[in-house]
């Protein structure tokens, strides 16, 4: 394996006596794209919130780059380089578009030169928030919404941009575009930990995937091997 | 930034002409008016721009009224007074605030509701300190005339109301503010962004309680009399709420003009309706949150809206 972006090992977490992660071995390296699936209720949320420290964890090792994030808030993972777009995408609503993209630089210190540079990339990249940057984010459709929360997260210039269900409640044609849109950020040099539920999209996305189950990773490997793998096909493909 | 300040300084200049009427109805009116403006403008950094109903207003003005009574008790001169006042709410609202400020909606606005009346308590049970139930007397200012005393005492809320003012234009246009409206609309949001949530939210309380502090010291000058169940009345808490959503919450003038407007409305409907003002005056404000319920700022976005559909 190339050299390691994200390296967890033994990474246990929950929320109050509830434990939902039971000791987790993860990496993604440099520039990969790697997809986390699993059902509802496996822990793939709790993961990511665990990873960008909106949750402490309880136990276990987080080291990304040269920085050891086990134990960081949120502030300390966007400034090592860790970006965090969650499920449901949580836009500041009555703020126009182009201020969420402005607040996902907040924590940066390069220069309004740098940002503004960066927002233009993102107008490249997404082209309907140029149209609609002076708009309230609360008022685009879902998969413009999703497109604006990955743009905000990519505006605290991360090197690892986690999405939390990527595809959640959108239209096939825009998964379709979201992910080729992506694939571009990732040539660009980005590295990326997708949870997503549609198997199949996953698999095609992702180099690599991990399979999770009831807090537990039950499975790793490259994507095509998981493809035609007999158990993820019958659990989570619908077809034998 | 620079027209919002001119415009209050053009303001204060206006209202400094008040006490040459020489007229002590417009002056006392004139100075509970800009008492009020604090109260509004404070309850504004908290409530309007990081979304959190507080009902501490009174609760800081209480405070702030008997910690200037007091230390004038012990000889501090007025002025350092009622910097003590600001102090001791500054502290107390930063302490309470990171204890208050886990609970978010209807529960802070509940458990902040309860501090005032813990303060009354305190205060009413405090008989060597502060009088207890029987109040607490203040030195009366040598100053020649009344006249001269409610003009003065005019010029020092107008001076604070001004601060206030300041203040909150200086927070709108910073960090904290932008962070501020984020934790409004979404907290989890402005977390995950990297915005220090408890510190921002900390801040903002601490603002809120500061000036409200100093103003019960001052008022507590003013009248030379304060009891407990007159400084720490929830009515100052509710009003404050209510003179923000008249004018227009998160905004910088919205809580001024809420403040007059409710001066204005509170005066005119109790000469009206002696018997029933406090009825009255409740319909007025449950008709205008109804029609009005961005505050009267609104009207002027009246006109914008149709050019802004089209846009």
């Amino acid at each position: 394996m190339t050299q390691a972006l994200l390296r967890v090992q033994g990474l246990t977490g929950g929320y109050g006596d509830v434990q939902v992660l039971w000791g987790l071995d993860l990496e993604v390296a440099r520039g990969e794209i790697v997809c986390l699936v699993g059902s509802n209720g496996a822990g793939k949320t709790t993961l990511m919130r665990t990873l960008s420290g909106l949750i402490p964890a309880r136990a276990g090792h987080i080291q990304f780059g040269d920085v050891d994030l086990s134990y960081a808030n949120p502030e300390r993972a966007l400034r090592a380089g860790l970006a965090h777009v969650p499920e449901g995408r949580r836009l500041f609503s009555a703020m126009s578009v182009r201020d969420n993209l402005l607040m996902g630089a907040y924590l940066r210190e390069d220069g309004v030169g740098a940002i503004n540079a960066d927002l233009e990339r993102m107008y490249v990249h997404f082209p309907i928030l140029k149209q609609r940057h002076h708009q309230a984010a609360g008022t685009l459709s879902g998969g413009e919404q999703q497109m604006c929360a990955i743009a905000r997260g990519l505006m605290g210039a991360p090197r690892l941009l986690l999405i939390d269900e990527l595809s959640l409640g959108l239209a096939p044609a825009i998964i379709e575009q979201l992910c080729d849109t992506l694939r571009g950020l990732h040539r660009e040099g980005l590295s990326l930990l997708v949870v997503e539920q549609d198997v199949a999209t996953a698999l095609e996305l992702a180099s690599r995937a991990y399979v999770m189950d009831t807090g537990r990773i039950t499975r790793h490997g490259q994507s095509d091997t998981l493809r035609h793998d007999p158990a993820i096909r019958e659990a989570y493909l619908g077809a034998l | 930034m620079k027209r919002a300040l001119l415009i209050g300084v053009l303001l204060s200049g206006v209202l400094a002409l008040v006490p040459l009427t020489n007229d002590a109805y417009w002056l006392r009116l004139g100075t509970t008016m800009l008492m009020y403006g604090v109260l509004a403008l404070s309850w504004n950094f908290i409530g309007g721009m990081a979304g959190y109903p507080s009902f501490a207003v009174a609760a800081f003005l209480g405070l702030g009224a008997y910690t200037g009574a007091v230390a004038q008790k012990f000889g501090l001169p007025m002025g350092w007074a009622w910097v003590a006042a600001g102090l001791s709410a500054l502290l107390f609202a930063t302490l309470l605030g990171a204890a208050l400020l886990r609970l978010r909606g209807h529960y802070f606005a509940i458990a902040s509701l309860v501090v005032a009346e813990v303060l009354r308590e305190l205060v009413n049970s405090a008989t060597e300190l502060t009088g207890g139930g029987m109040g607490l007397n203040l030195p009366v200012p040598s100053m020649i005339s009344v006249q001269a005393q409610a003009s003065f005492f005019f010029y020092a809320m107008l001076a604070l109301v001004l601060l206030t003012f300041v203040a909150t234009v200086i927070t709108t246009h910073s960090r904290l503010g932008f962070g501020l409206r984020c934790i409004q609309q979404n907290e989890a949001a402005a977390d995950m962004l990297g915005v220090n949530t408890t510190a921002f939210k900390i801040a903002a309380f601490a603002l809120s309680g500061v000036f409200v502090g100093i103003a019960g010291a001052i008022y507590a000058s003013w009248v030379h009399y304060i009891e407990p169940p007159d400084v720490f009345d929830v009515l100052y808490s509710v009003k404050a709420i209510v003179m923000v959503l008249l004018g227009g919450a998160g905004s910088v003038f919205g809580p001024l003009l809420g403040a007059a407007a409710f001066l204005t409305l509170e005066e005119l409907v109790w000469r009206k309706f002696l018997e029933v003002h406090t009825g009255v005056l409740g319909l007025l404000i449950v008709l205008l949150v109804m029609f009005l319920p961005r505050g009267v700022l609104s009207i002027t976005q009246l006109w914008k809206r149709p050019k802004d559909h089209r846009a």
